[in-house]
């Protein structure tokens, strides 16, 4: 799906900058790990942080999603949108 | 109680179900004490836990403790055990008559979408609302009472880390578990999306939260994930952690060698000197010493990886490390295990198993014996002693800088090792790095304990009883047949150890290694600074140790030249000759595939270095 311009892609929060799940591209994942996303509490409407980036490079992050903090690399946080 | 007495004979078969980091393990240990059998699942390296509960009504129930799962579609070989087990699928092991769905109150929304995964499957099921007490520590307050009627499950709040709220635990198992055996679960095909949505208005109903949720966490990490101060804090962890590996073993280790050679004294005096005598000192107890000696510095690491495994900062390390460990195409869990091979490779693999994808952890198993582990520092030393003159290059010793050298070609080889593994026997795409980063949390002692008592009864039961062979059929191919009255050559070289070494040396004359090299490659396969005593076995030296090198490292001088002794160096790097780290590589990968393809690529690698320095050392003509 074209990235809409009221979206934008997760990576592009600030750190400690909130905002809501707009859309998560679900064809561009393996569906088991589409499925683990989804089970980790990545979902459309939920809020989302980037609590920190990793250092030599800024790659993977981490990203509050509701209570849970979970680690995941830029390549596949490109593929969640938030609401800008 | 009106209803009729339970059917003492059966013992119902119960397992504790729930997501990662829900605190289930604790509560199997607080349900279990030390009442637990570990051991592995048939065919799999999945750890399986087993105890005994007591039921209020006088039941004696079979509690397993199934790996952490997000859900029933399994995603590693951990959790498709689980999911085997909850549909009774696993051969050998009975039908569950009932699931303790273990979930953190501090994570309500995300575990609960676990338990109505579980609710349609039929099985008598008991919602352990666990961790309450950091739930109120955040802020959080969850009516148990609503959430029970809401989703229809009794629930019980505990806290397993000070064993609250198991009495109650047992009476709702006791109310659920009927005296027949429940039917077997079908699988259910629920949409994950539609139970999420669906566990985050239970959450939103039943929970009111007053305070910023894991606001500790969040401040640690602001620390332990910072771009500069995170991996200095990792660097100070580690530090710290091989500083205790080598000095707090040091003392043990002592006492150990020292408790040896008392039973090897004792025996000298009680029995006569013969066959009998030799097998036990020289073969078992030598052999069987030469790696029980390393158990002090195994029990450390381990303490160390277990705390940080429980605390979470396991996973933070992970994060820190994983862009590194990308470039050869590892993940960041990898981090850890590997480091912990500089002490010693069997911790190291067994910490393996936190890397949920199998090919990155084998890869891992793989080349965890090329990190430069202790016991190659006593050959490195005898070796660096005899050749490496003591003179200064810059501020540097040149006796340090080769030793440096010599780690840092370890690395630089797992390196390549792990990038051209990728790339032919473990290729293949693996799951995407995706990780919870659990809260913080104090390591329970008794957690601690139990999972050190586990890990080493499993080193010293499967390596051990590899070790024993092992050592015992070196000892008698050193020692047979015995020498001739009147043979002048050492007694070694008329043993088949010695005959094997002789038939080797062809092999080995092409890197620059001689005939007694050769032959102390033989018995020197129990462990790797065995071949220290072995040479002065070779050379007829008795009594060679690393404390007692001196007239090894003139005899030495005196018979190697220069290239030879580089070559050597080399060699050891790469070395294969660790009998339990291929016996823990056989336990950690179910098979005698893979030790033998390590022993061999290993070798292969320990020739070709040995021979490439030993060629470019005589051709810059040393």
């Amino acid at each position: 799906m074209p990235p809409s311009p009221a979206s934008r892609c997760i990576t592009a929060l600030a750190v400690g900058e909130v905002a809501l799940i707009a859309a998560i591209d679900r064809a561009g994942l393996a569906p088991d790990t589409a499925q683990r996303l989804c089970e980790l509490g990545f979902d459309e409407g939920v809020d989302v942080e980037i609590l920190h980036r990793a250092p030599f490079g800024g790659d993977p992050i981490a990203v509050r999603v509701g209570n849970m903090v979970v680690a995941l690399r830029c390549d596949m946080a490109a593929l969640i949108e938030v609401a800008a | 109680m009106n209803a009729p007495a339970p059917n003492l004979a059966r013992s119902p078969v119960v397992a504790l179900v729930g997501n990662p980091n829900a605190g289930k393990t604790s509560l199997f240990n607080a349900l279990t004490g030390s009442r637990q059998k570990v051991g592995n699942y048939p065919g799999v390296t999945v750890e399986r836990k087993a105890g005994r509960l007591a039921l209020p009504d006088g039941r004696l129930c079979d509690l397993i403790d199934l790996p952490g799962t997000y859900s029933l579609n399994p995603r590693s070989p951990d959790e498709a055990v689980s999911r085997d087990a909850i549909f009774g699928r696993i051969a050998g092991e009975r039908p569950l008559d009932a699931i303790v769905a273990v979930i953190d109150a501090t994570n309500l929304r995300n575990h609960l979408r676990f338990v109505l995964e579980l609710k349609p499957l039929g099985l008598p099921l008991v919602v352990a609302l666990n961790m309450v007490d950091l739930a109120a520590r955040d802020g959080i307050r969850i009516d148990a009472a609503r959430l029970s009627a809401l989703i229809g499950l009794p629930v019980v709040e505990t806290v397993a880390v000070r064993k609250r709220g198991l009495d109650a635990l047992g009476g709702a198992l006791a109310a659920g578990i009927g005296d027949a055996p429940p039917p077997l679960p079908v699988a259910a095909t629920g949409d994950v999306k539609a139970l999420q949505k669906q566990a985050r208005q239970i959450s939103a109903a039943v929970e009111t939260s007053t305070g910023a949720a894991r606001r500790w966490s969040q401040r640690i990490d602001r620390v332990a994930l910072h771009p500069v101060a995170g991996p200095l804090l990792l660097a100070a962890i580690l530090f710290f952690m091989f500083q205790a590996v080598f000095s707090w073993a040091e003392a043990p280790m002592g006492w150990i060698e020292a408790g040896i050679a008392a039973v090897q004294a004792r025996l000298a005096l009680a029995l006569p000197a013969g066959v009998l005598l030799s097998l036990l000192n020289d073969g078992v107890l030598a052999g069987v010493g030469a790696v029980v000696v390393f158990l002090p510095q195994i029990l450390i690491l381990f303490a160390f990886i277990i705390a940080l495994e429980q605390s979470g900062y396991m996973t933070r390390a992970a994060f820190l490390m994983d862009r590194l460990m990308a470039r050869v195409g590892l993940n960041g869990r990898a981090f850890i295990p590997l480091l912990s091979s500089f002490a010693c490779a069997i911790p190291g693999i067994m910490a393996t198993r936190t890397i949920d994808s199998p090919r990155d952890r084998l890869t891992t198993i793989l080349i965890a014996p090329l990190m430069t582990c202790s016991a190659r520092l006593p050959v490195y030393a005898v070796v660096i002693g005899a050749f490496i003159p003591a003179r200064a290059v810059g501020p540097f010793g040149l006796q340090g800088l080769v030793l440096f050298v010599l780690y840092l070609a370890g690395i630089l080889g797992a390196l390549v090792a792990a990038f051209a593994l990728r790339r032919t026997v473990t290729r293949g795409s693996a799951p995407p790095f995706l990780m919870e980063m659990p809260k913080y949390q104090w390591p329970a002692p008794r957690d601690l304990a139990l999972g050190l008592y586990g890990r080493a009864t499993a080193f010293l039961a499967r390596a051990g009883t590899i070790i024993l062979a092992s050592t015992i059929v070196l000892w008698g191919l050193a020692s047979w047949p015995q020498p001739p009255a009147d043979g002048e050559r050492p007694p070694i070289e008329y043993s088949l150890a010695g005959k094997i070494g002789a038939g080797l040396e062809p092999i080995f004359a092409p890197i620059g290694f001689n005939k007694e090299i050769a032959i102390a490659l033989v018995p020197g396969m129990a462990a790797r600074e065995v071949a220290v005593s072995a040479l002065g076995t070779v050379y007829a030296l008795n009594g060679v140790d690393e404390d007692h090198a001196d007239g090894l490292i003139a005899q030495l001088r005196a018979a190697w030249p220069l290239p030879t002794a580089l070559a050597f160096l080399a060699w050891f790097v790469f070395a294969p000759q660790c009998i339990s780290t291929l016996a823990i590589t056989r336990r950690e990968t179910a098979s005698w595939r893979w030790p033998i393809f390590m022993f061999t690529y290993l070798f292969a690698a320990a020739y070709v270095a040995a021979g490439v320095t030993h060629r470019l050392a005589l051709a810059a003509g040393l």
